[in-house]
Order: structure tokens, then sequence, then C-alpha cells
């Protein structure tokens, strides 16, 4: 049937045909075996990594946040436990019908509802949703009843932040909320740490001080399937909890500010006169910062920025007010140092003055008759201020009162929205407004009026500066661990004294010298003339409790608690001819046009230890609004003077 | 005459079947059930559940019945081979009316006891059927234009079927191991050579045929991280469960790629995969040292047989094997675009173990019967 050649050419070509495809088998095999090589033993590593890319997922806890705590360790803001309710998107598995039953349970208005929806949208499938940060017990109780009925749902218990004290550190601490995304670009510790509903410091010292209170995640390792479930956990990271913070502020005084300040606009500040520790500091009107925790409400939120004594300000720090005659004892000292008057000089006070055409008043109008400094000082005198300002011209004034702490920021970078008032020159005015400096302008700056702007803190500076004998100080609101002790501060402000003495005059440029090896404290010399800080702090004494002085009502006689103190009451508006005729009494006035109450102290006077500054917004005069305020103050300050030291670490 | 008669005359006795078989070959497929069944097992997470279940007791079913048909003499396979490849045609036909539609395609018949998916069948059917026309042409009828025109219809029929499926990955190893035996048969290099040629030139109209998720495929061969959780998905997770295998592989049951379910079709395609990540680069390549075996001897075995129906269908299917496995591990290496196609015997599924076995035991029969000419 078949030829044997024709099979026989037919093997042949098949079997020749099968060597050729038998070649190629091979080289096609040695490709799948180099690809196997490249992929499993060249690039291991790359794939390794994917791999655990792939299968491992982080997930990141809350860190702890820092507390505060006052100068005696009372917590201020603290950690509370809360109940909250967290969902886990991807691990529900009808994530609407869940989020429906969740808002029957918890009564979630639609706009709350709408918000959480569009959050969880804004987020990865695996990360936690905080449906409520803040679940009452009775909510907490009821959603475990339901629990089996709300897969994926977890109710947790979590830590948030909470102010014991509320409105009493609203402005020093600030208060946090959640962080924004803006937030979260700006700081690098925030973005580290961030997981959603993290709440951080938007203002105050939560802010300030956010990278060393926000602490860091804990972290939980997990191994995930493809579709994210987690399926057991690897490793479990504790977060550290971020650092404690302690203030040197004394909630016993601050609560008497806020106390004091309740209804008014204003603002107190205590300091000490060595060491600078702000013992209080307090702005109101204030608000409960708790009620940003978890989300204010709107109705809150309008009532406090709508309220016109602007309880948003910390007025402490950045409200600037005309200082008023509380700059007094600078343009005296200012006066004395450069000896432009001696103490004996004195004017003769009618009740105005008149001066290159203009009428220039002073506060009473039936004058004062002959005064000297101190008498002027101690009644407050404007007329003779006038003159010696006049005199003393405004830049040597700047110069002073540069000196003494105002025109700059006290606590620098702790708060960014200090303020740093404005002391004016010559060539301020020059450079600013493009105008020539006028004498009138000389003269209302010698009685705090005019362009003259200081915040309540400066004044406290200034005024511990000058109690402190007319050394510098350096203010601070945290207590640290190398602080300078009160003897190491009096140690090198005696040296300070002793060299000046040697060296005679003009030693605040020697000590500077002596002290250049401590780079940054030097507590240098103030003044030119021992001698000027102690008739400027006698005149203050005078004001105080001596008869006729401005703050004589406000005296206390008992040694251990006796004060020295300028009052001050500055103009808001011109005070027109007209106004002079009709002389109404404080609440005559619309309140927006009344007169600033403020007041400036320190005590005991014997060993003074404590300055303060009072500023009421509206308050009329300082004589009869601040200084009395004084008078309460010194006695609990200066009654718990021996606890404090007691506290000293 | 007489020679003829001579080898109708030379019946075996059963003792002398038995010595026959090929122990090597035998071994190497029963490995790769074993391997298999172990993988199958991985791939249900440790557990023997649905899978691995079925995928053995298929085993335990086909393989005896493997061992027991290459007792059947090769001209039974040799007689037997057009009706074969005329019923997988009808089933493939029938297929495409009345089959079981799954995942967007329509290539299954439901037997109650297997759904049979008659494209497998076809990739041994075209084979046997390609080499009884060989067997029985003339040398000089090869080339004519009737010859050719014949193995061109015989091969585009199933072709076009398993292609409107649509399933292009069966019906390019259904092409391939037909292209195979038409080449070994000697038709002219040339006529190669032309269709090649006219295969690029007609190539844009063929892919403005191809279905949108085919395009696709290709595009996503080309780059696979363009849509990484899209298209490019397998390809990926592919090449990083095989290379984060390493030189001696994650462990048995230890493949998270596999195992945490990252991997796609672990139990069909992607098999190989799940082995290589494993077993690592050692596995593979013993895994691949187990395939060559097997391809190795059936080739020997057609190198030794007198028929020339035996000697193709051996070469043809030794070749085949190649493809199969070559094509599903370059795909699931991301050194081809992803097109469904089974590793032998690894791979889960009924009906492309049947084929193999059935394959098998025609190469079985062969050496067995390696002497034995056909008329």
């Amino acid at each position: 049937m078949f030829g044997q050649d024709f099979t026989g050419r037919k093997l042949q070509i098949i079997n020749r045909r099968m060597f050729i495809i038998g070649a190629a088998k091979l080289v096609i095999f040695t490709g799948i075996i180099s690809r196997l090589f490249s992929l499993q033993i060249t690039e291991n590593k790359k794939y390794l990594t994917l791999s655990d890319k792939n299968r491992l997922r982080e997930w990141r806890l809350p860190p702890i946040r820092g507390e505060f705590l006052d100068y005696f360790g009372n917590t201020i803001a603290g950690n509370l436990k809360v109940y909250q309710l967290h969902v886990i998107p991807e691990q529900v598995e009808d994530f609407k019908y869940l989020m429906l039953r969740l808002k029957e349970i918890l009564k979630l208005t639609n706009s709350e509802f709408n918000k959480l929806i569009k959050k969880k949208n804004s987020q990865k499938s695996w990360e936690t949703l905080v449906v409520s940060e803040n679940l009452s017990w009775e909510q907490f109780a009821k959603l475990n009843y339901f629990l089996h009925d709300l897969v994926g749902a977890k109710p947790v218990l979590s830590v948030s932040r909470d102010y014991p004290f509320k409105e009493h550190y609203t402005h020093v601490l600030g208060y946090v909320s959640e962080a924004s995304q803006k937030d979260i670009l700006n700081n690098e510790a925030i973005k580290k740490n961030h997981v959603p509903g993290l709440k951080i410091g938007k203002t105050g010292l939560e802010k300030s001080y956010e990278n060393d209170l926000i602490g860091t995640n804990g972290i939980q390792r997990y191994e995930v399937n493809a579709y994210g479930k987690r399926i057991n956990q690897i490793d479990h990271q504790e977060g550290l909890k971020g650092k404690t913070i302690k203030l040197t502020l004394d909630t016993e005084v601050q609560k008497l500010c806020t106390k004091l300040l309740r209804d008014v606009a204003g603002s107190i500040s205590v300091m000490d006169i060595y060491t600078g520790e702000i013992v209080a500091m307090h702005s109101s009107p204030s608000f409960d910062p708790n009620l940003f925790l978890f989300g204010i409400s709107q109705d809150d939120w309008q009532m406090i920025r709508n309220n016109p004594l602007k309880p948003l300000v910390n007025k402490t720090i950045a409200g600037q007010y005309s200082p008023g005659s509380t700059i007094k004892p600078i343009v005296a000292l200012s006066a004395l140092e450069n000896d432009v008057v001696s103490p004996e000089f004195k004017v003769n006070c009618t009740g105005k003055t008149e001066m290159y055409g203009q009428t220039y008043h002073c506060w009473k109008k039936k004058g004062h008759g002959v005064v000297n400094l101190r008498d002027a000082m101690k009644q407050s005198c404007d007329t003779y201020f006038y003159e010696i300002a006049r005199k003393l011209g405004v830049d040597r004034l700047q110069e002073t009162a540069f000196k003494f702490g105002l025109g700059e920021k006290v606590l620098d970078k702790t708060y960014s929205n200090e303020k740093k008032g404005l002391i004016p020159s010559t060539q301020w005015k020059k450079d600013k407004l493009g105008k020539g400096w006028v004498i009138g302008e000389t003269l209302i700056t010698g009685i705090g009026q005019g362009y003259m702007q200081t915040t309540p803190l400066q004044l406290c500076l200034m005024t511990a500066q000058l109690a402190n004998g007319g050394y510098k100080i350096y203010p601070k609101i945290t207590v640290n661990e190398n602080d300078d002790t009160l003897e190491d501060i009096k140690y090198m402000i005696k040296k300070n004294e002793q060299y000046a003495k040697e060296k005679g005059d003009n030693p605040s440029e020697t000590v500077e010298q002596l002290f250049s090896f401590i780079k940054e404290k030097k507590h240098q010399i103030l003044y030119r003339n021992p001698e000027n800080i102690k008739f400027v702090l006698n005149a203050m004494f005078a004001s105080t409790n001596e008869i006729r002085g401005t703050s004589y009502s406000s005296r206390i006689k008992n040694p251990k608690y006796q004060f020295a103190g300028k009052t001050g009451t500055s103009q808001v508006k011109r005070i027109t001819e007209k106004d002079r005729e009709l002389d109404l009494k404080t609440i005559e006035i619309p309140y927006d046009e009344r007169d600033h109450a403020l007041y400036i102290a320190f005590g005991p006077y014997k060993n003074p230890r404590y300055a303060l500054s009072i500023v009421v917004e509206h308050g009329g005069s300082g004589s009869s609004t601040a200084a009395p305020m004084a008078k309460k103050l010194f006695k609990l300050i200066i009654d718990r003077h021996e606890l404090r030291e007691k506290n000293k670490n | 005459m007489l020679h003829i008669h001579n080898s109708f005359n030379a019946q075996l006795s059963f003792f002398q079947k038995i010595r026959r078989i090929d122990y090597i070959l035998l071994f190497c497929i029963l490995l790769l059930g074993v391997i298999s069944s172990f993988s199958m097992y991985s791939t249900d997470g440790g557990n023997i559940l649905f899978h691995s279940k079925s995928h053995i007791s298929k085993f335990l079913i086909f393989f005896p019945l493997m061992i027991i048909f290459s007792f059947f003499s090769i001209k039974f396979w040799h007689f037997v081979s057009y009706i074969f490849y005329v019923i997988v045609l009808l089933s493939l036909i029938w297929a495409s009316i009345y089959g079981i539609k799954a995942s967007g395609s329509q290539r299954w018949i439901n037997l109650y006891f297997i759904n049979l998916q008659p494209s497998e069948l076809m990739k041994i059917a075209i084979i046997a059927c390609l080499a009884k026309y060989y067997h029985r042409i003339q040398m000089d009828k090869i080339n004519s234009f009737q010859g050719i025109l014949i193995a061109v219809v015989i091969l585009i029929l199933p072709i076009m079927l398993v292609v409107s499926q649509p399933d292009l990955g069966t019906s390019i190893l259904i092409a391939l191991s037909g292209l195979v035996v038409v080449w070994l048969a000697g038709i002219n290099i040339q006529y190669f050579l032309y269709s090649f040629l006219s295969l690029l030139v007609s190539l844009p109209f063929v892919i403005s045929f191809l279905k949108p998720y085919q395009k696709l495929r290709v595009l996503t061969f080309i780059d696979p991280d363009k849509d990484p959780l899209g298209a490019g998905y397998q390809i990926i997770q592919s090449k990083i469960a095989v290379g984060s295998g390493g030189f001696s592989g994650k462990g048995f049951l230890k493949g998270t790629q596999s195992y945490l379910e990252f991997l796609p079709e672990k139990h069909t395609d992607f098999i190989f995969t799940l082995f290589a990540e494993e077993h690592g680069f050692i596995g593979a390549v013993f895994l691949l040292l187990i395939y060559i075996t097997i391809i190795y001897r059936v080739l020997k075995i057609g190198f030794i047989s007198r028929s020339y129906f035996a000697k193709l269908f051996c070469y043809g299917y030794g070749s085949a094997i190649f493809f199969y496995v070559t094509v599903n591990m370059s795909m699931v290496l991301g050194m081809l675009p992803i097109v469904g196609s089974p590793l032998p015997i690894m791979s889960y599924g009924g009906s492309s173990m049947l084929a193999t076995m059935i394959g098998f035991s025609i190469v079985m029969s062969a050496k067995i019967n390696h002497k034995q000419l056909i008329a």
C-alpha cells in the first residue's frame, strides 16, 4: 500500500524537524529558568519587600497627650477616659445599614450624619472612623445592648483632653481640636503621629508646646489578606505619652483673677520679680475650652465669637492699651536718670497748662497746686509730667521704656499671638508715619497717652523690674529643670550691683562685659544710679499708702501685705471741651467710650517679691476699679508665698 | 505485504505489556499528581476542602484509567482518532449552543458527573487526528493543495469554535499543537513563512476583532504597572509571589501571597506561582525538570516507535506538553500576556486532566507497542 521509500522520507523529515524543535525547546526552557533565577534570586529582595507591603498593615493608635500641671502639681490639662464609638469601614459588611442604625440609636442629626459620611469618604477604608468621640453612659449602654445588630461598630474606651479648671486657664493653655489638613502639613510631629480624629493644640501653650505634648503613636501591626481583613496580629508597640509640662501658675491666684474680672473685659498678670515666674495670668472674659473638644456647637461658638467683650483675645499679651499714668514711674525715672530734673523740681499745677497754643489738662480740674516729683507721682499730677516730658523729650523716654521691657514681646516665642506694643520716638514717627514729631505729642506721651501702646504683661514686667531694684529678669511660664534658683539670681544681682559700684558711671555696659560668659542670663543693671530707682519705688509707696495718694483707699496697713502701686486711667477717646463741662460719671458714658482702668503694683513693700498689673477695659478710673483688685490679690499672693516657696522642688 | 502481516501478528502477552510500560514516565506523572495534590491542599489554606478533594479524587480515577487504556493497542488509537476528533468537534458545537455559561464564556457541557470542557479534549484530538491524517497520506500529497487544505480545515474548525467561546488561551494551545504536527509532517517551510507573514499583516485586523478584555490583557502585558489594581493585578501579584519565594521558598503552606488571597486563580492557571512561592527557585526548577523528563520520555517513545502515527503523535504530544508548560510558566512569570492556560496535571480542572491522561495513554500504548506498524 505505502511504498517503503515514502515512509522512509517521512521518517527522515519528521526526525530532522523534531531535532530542530527539540533544540528550540531547550532554548526556551533555559529562558524560563533564567527568568525564575532573575525573579527569585536576583530580585528576591525587591519582591520580598513588595510581598510584605502586601500582607503587613500598621494601625496607628492615637498618642496620649502630655499633661499640664500648675505650680503645685495639680493637673490643669489632663486626659479623661471617654467612651467612643469606632467603625472600621472595610470590616463592615453593610456600611449603610450600620450607619442608619447608629444614627437612630445615637440620635444623630442629619448634618452630623452627613459629616460622618463625608469623613468616611475622605479616609482610607481601613482607617478608623470615629463615629462618636464622647458617648454618654446612656448611649454607651444602649449601644452595647444593640451590639449584636451592629456588626463592625466598636465601642471603645479612649482618652480625651480635659480641662478641669474650665475657664480659669483658657487663654494660657489654649485648647485642642481636631487637626486640620493645614496643621498636618505645617508640623512634622503632627504629620508623623497623625491618626484620624487626633486632636492637637490650636492656640496657647497647647499649640506652642505641641511637639513636646503630642507623644508617639502606639503601633499595631497586622497581617492582612487581599481584602484588608486582619488575619493575625504580628506585633504591638506601645506609644510614648507626651511630656508633662509644669507651669509657674498658681491655680488659687488664677481663680481669684477670674473672680475679680467676672463680667468685665480685662486682664490680670502677677509675676515673681526675681525669677520672672508668672504666678497668674488671666484674660477676661474667658470661656470653657472643654466646649471645643468634641466640636463646639454652632450656638456656643456664635456666643463666644459675637461677645462684644472679645473672649477669644488673650488680652494679657495681645491686648494693647495706652498705659496712662502707669507709665509715670518710667517717665520720672527717665527724667532722673538723664539728670533732666531733680526730685526737688517743682511745678505749679492749676488744672491745665498752655503750651504752644494748645491747652493740656490735668485730670484734677482744680489743680494740685505746687508739687514736687514725689507729690506729682503720688497724686498723678498730669501738669507736672507734661513739663518733665517736655524737658526729657520722647527719644530719651523711649530708651528707658525699652530697657524696662516695654515695646517688645515678653514671652517671645511662647505665644504666637503676643503683641509688641508701641513705644514711639521721633525716628519712629518719621519712618512709620512720614511726619515730623510734634512737641505736643511728647507731652501726652508723658502721661501714657498718644501713640504709646503696652500690653498688660509688659506693664507687669516693667513693674517687676523696677521693684527688684532695677535688674533685668526673664519672664517665664513653665518650670524647667535648669532654671536658676532664687539664690542664683540674687547672687548674680548682688555681683552686678557691687561691680557697678566699683566701676562707677555707666555700669550697665561694664556689667555686660563681666557677665559675658553667661550668654543669656545676666540680670543686667537697668539703671545708672540706684537712688533713682529707690526714689520711684518710694513715690509709688506714697501713691498707695499716703493720704491723697491715688490708690490710698486700697492700701493695706499690715506690713506683711503692704504694697505700692500706681494707678492709670487711659482715655479711649479724645476728651472734648464739651465732655469736660459735662463731667459725666463713668456709668453715664457709653461703654465703648469709658476710660480703661489700670493699676500696677508690687509687694510686700519692705521686701518686694511680686509685681502685678491689672487692666479693666472701660472700667472707669484706675483708683476706683483696678486698685481695689490689687488689694485682694496681694492678700492671697502673699498668703500663698510660703506654700510656693516650700513647693520649690 | 509480508512485513505488515508480521507486525499484525505480533500479539503481545499481558506480561510483556507490563514489562514494556515506561516506568520513568509513569513515575513522573505520579510524582506530578502527588505534588499537585499537596499544592491543591495548600491553596485550600492547609485544609482538605473542595478543590483538593476534587483534584485528588480525579487524579485517583484518571491515573489508573490511563494505565488501563495504555494496554489498548496503538492500532485501536489509530482507529478511533478521526471518530474522537469528530465527537469532540460536535461537543464543541454542542457547547457553543447548549453549554454552561460561566464568567463570560460558554465552554462547558454538563455531563452530570463532570462539567466537561471539550476544548481541553480538542488539544489531544487535534494531534491524534492530524497524526492519523499524515499517517495515511502519501509523502507527495503532503504539500499538495488538497493535502494542505484538509489539514487547514481540520485545524481551523476547532480553533474558530474555541475562539468564539471565547477562550483565547485554549485556542492558541490547540493551534500550536496542531501546527507542530503539521510542521513535523513535512509541510514546506515556505508555507509557514508565508502564513506567518500574512498573520503579521492581518494582526491589526485580528486585534480589532478581539474582545475588549482580551485587548486589555495584551496591553496589560506590555505595561502591567499602568493599572496595578485592575488588569495588571494578576501579573504583578504573581511576580511578587514568585520573586518573594527566593531560593528555597517560604515553606509549604507558608506562601503569604496565596494564603492571604493576593494571588488570583491560584488553583488553576497560577498554581505554578504558588508552588514557586512556597518552594522557591529550587522547587520551581525541580518541577520544571519533572516536566522536561516527561517531555523527553514522550519524545523518546516517539523516536523508537516504528509506526508513523505513533511517532507523529508522540512528537506532537511531547511538543504540546512543552507548549502547555512554557505558555503557562511564561504567563505567570510575566513573559507572556495572561491567557487562560492550565499547567498539565498541576492545575485544577477535570477536563484538562482527562485530556492529559488520554494523551499519556496513547503515548504509553505507543511505548508498549512501539514495534507495531499500522497499515
